[in-house]
């Protein structure tokens, strides 16, 4: 099902024509940020310079960072008097940045959300809960709007209060549930506390923190629904820039939306399709808050093969962050990606501790995992195997040699919020 | 002739890190219990290691260091006396290597009246039959519980 057909299946030659004059608008439009302004005079390329979409790896690039500079109002290329919301982001780190939004762009974040929403499935005959943050948060606002935009019996029930929640899918016969997975494994154990069957429920909608596959089978069975990925960050708007469709293979992005480039997070080198690297995205339609090549710090790979539901390319679902990307020996290592082998492995803990020293000009890379209690025999020989086994099936996913340590359950040290799990102790060699 | 499961004892397997002050936690726990250790050995491989004992109470011994966070867990082997003489370890090894019985890993200890090698092996009822058929004498699990 298409909400908007014509944009949702554009040829690629239109695509490409439709990106260039957009480009051309938002990189104008950015021309009355300061910012922006001085950004551009210093490499020398202005709107008038972009003559293709290639010309688009001459602009700067913006960073976080800039934008928390930019507090509050910075990047605004709009007075105050036609911002007609605000959000701001919880910065874990500093100052949080705001994003503004002027009427059209409510008009176009609504628009995209309905797309989404109309992709896995939902009409204006379902009842959707909307269990995100409202308020400053872009999540509860995002989704609500596209909902009722879609025609959807929206129930904004926002976080908090569980069994309240389960109560209203049960007596209002929700069809749809939209929360972080975390939240959604949280209202699985309620309901099943409760004895609630849920049996209304059929499609859940989940985003804003990355999320594995064994979890999205987990809540697909406990909750009995059909599990899809969101993606989006305030300064795309908010949620609903990319998402999956009824294939679950990949994030549709709204090209018409938005342009996205690829690049080695270490050198800025634009990658090609099916090479891993950090997603930038250059909005193409933001009038209060334009951004020019913003690094998201999100790790994901253009998907090379065209999806049969006939939208546009697709690309994969978020491998990690930049921040966290290590390189040993060449090669590009993220944290997640041994996180995911671990939770493969059902004798070792999902703990682990990553130590990276450099031997003789070499990279070595030594990761400590917990056994699992059940698995210990008392015999050495099956620990050697289990250390061997565990290397091993590192080895095939990272395409790197490790060294694995063994150790007693529950000696790794448990994080609350961000955690610290790598431990390079190359820096002085760089 | 007596069971022969009579003289399977357990022994206890404690896996741990190696580093500095492993050893002296599990033995601690010991000695807070007053559990006395008969033997042990520290097998090593690869930055970690299991701790193997033969204590008077293996079960508390077990509830103990479990308790404290250990993986712990029990492994069959036997324990044979030996003459305290030379030849002695000798006579076993040749029982059970002529029995085609395989030695996975032993260690052995002095006591006052003797000196006893701890066996774990691959058949350890075939092991126990041999033994007594040539007259050896094993510890009776009585002794460990």
């Amino acid at each position: 099902m298409f909400w908007n057909n014509h944009m949702e299946t554009l040829s690629d030659a239109d695509l490409a024509a439709l990106q260039l004059k957009r480009l051309k608008w938002t990189v104008r439009q950015a021309e009355k940020v300061p910012f922006y302004r001085t950004e551009l005079r210093e490499a020398g390329v202005g709107a008038d310079d972009i003559r293709s979409l290639d010309d688009a790896a001459r602009l700067p690039f913006t960073r976080k960072q800039d934008l928390r500079e930019g507090y509050p109002f910075g990047f605004f290329a709009v007075p105050l008097k036609q911002v007609v919301r605000i959000h701001t982001t919880s910065g874990t780190t500093g100052k949080p940045t705001v994003v503004g939004y002027t009427r059209q762009d409510l008009e176009n974040w609504a628009e995209l959300m309905a797309r989404d929403l109309t992709m896995v499935g939902l009409t204006d005959d379902d009842v959707f809960q909307n269990a995100l943050g409202y308020g400053l948060f872009t999540g509860g606002l995002g989704f609500h709007y596209g909902a009722e935009k879609v025609g959807m019996t929206v129930v904004p029930s926002a976080t908090g209060n569980t069994k309240r929640q389960i109560e209203m899918i049960e007596d209002f016969g929700v069809t749809a549930i939209n929360s972080t997975p975390s939240y959604g494994m949280r209202l699985a154990e309620v309901a099943e506390e409760m004895g609630a069957g849920l049996d209304s429920l059929k499609v859940g909608i989940f985003g804003a923190e990355p999320w594995s596959n064994n979890m999205r089978k987990e809540l697909e069975e406990r909750l009995g629904i059909t599990a899809y990925d969101s993606y989006g960050m305030s300064e795309m708007y908010g949620p609903g820039a990319a998402f999956e469709c009824e294939e679950r293979n990949g994030l549709h992005f709204w090209h018409d939306s938005y342009f996205l480039e690829i690049i080695d997070p270490e050198t800025g080198e634009v990658l090609g399709p099916g090479e891993r690297g950090e997603l930038v995205v250059t909005p193409l339609v933001k009038e209060a808050m334009p951004l020019i090549r913003y690094r998201t710090g999100d790790i994901t790979m253009l998907m090379e093969d065209r999806c049969p539901c006939g939208r546009g390319h697709k690309i994969a679902r978020i491998m990690g962050r930049s921040d966290d990307m290590l390189v040993i020996r060449g090669v590009n290592i993220f944290p997640s990606q041994i996180e995911h082998v671990l939770l493969s492995l059902p004798e070792v803990g999902e703990q682990f501790m990553v130590y990276i020293d450099r031997k003789h000009h070499l990279d070595e890379m030594r990761i400590e995992v917990e056994i699992n209690r059940e698995c210990f025999s008392g015999e050495l020989k099956d620990l050697a195997r289990l250390q061997a086994h565990v290397a091993g099936a590192l080895r095939d996913t990272l395409g790197l040699r490790t060294s694995v340590t063994l150790v007693e359950p529950g000696s790794l040290p448990r994080f609350e919020g961000k955690a610290k799990r790598v431990i390079d102790r190359r820096g002085e060699v760089w | 002739m007596e069971k022969k499961s009579e003289y399977v004892i357990k022994q206890i397997s404690v896996f741990s890190e190696n580093r500095p002050g492993r050893l002296a936690a599990i033995a601690e726990a010991l000695r807070k219990e007053k559990i006395n250790i008969f033997a042990f050995s520290i097998a090593e491989a690869n930055g970690f290691g299991v701790v193997r004992a033969l204590v008077n109470n293996p079960e508390r011994a077990h509830e103990t260091l479990t308790d404290m966070g250990f993986m712990v867990s029990f492994t069959d082997v036997i324990a044979v006396k030996m003459r305290d003489e030379p030849g002695g370890l000798y006579e076993t090894a040749r029982i059970l290597g002529d029995a085609g019985v395989n030695i996975e890993y032993s260690y052995a200890y002095s006591g006052k009246d003797a000196a006893v090698l701890v066996l774990r092996v691959d058949q350890a009822e075939e092991a126990i039959e041999r033994i007594l058929a040539h007259g050896g004498e094993l510890l009776s699990r009585s002794l460990f519980s």
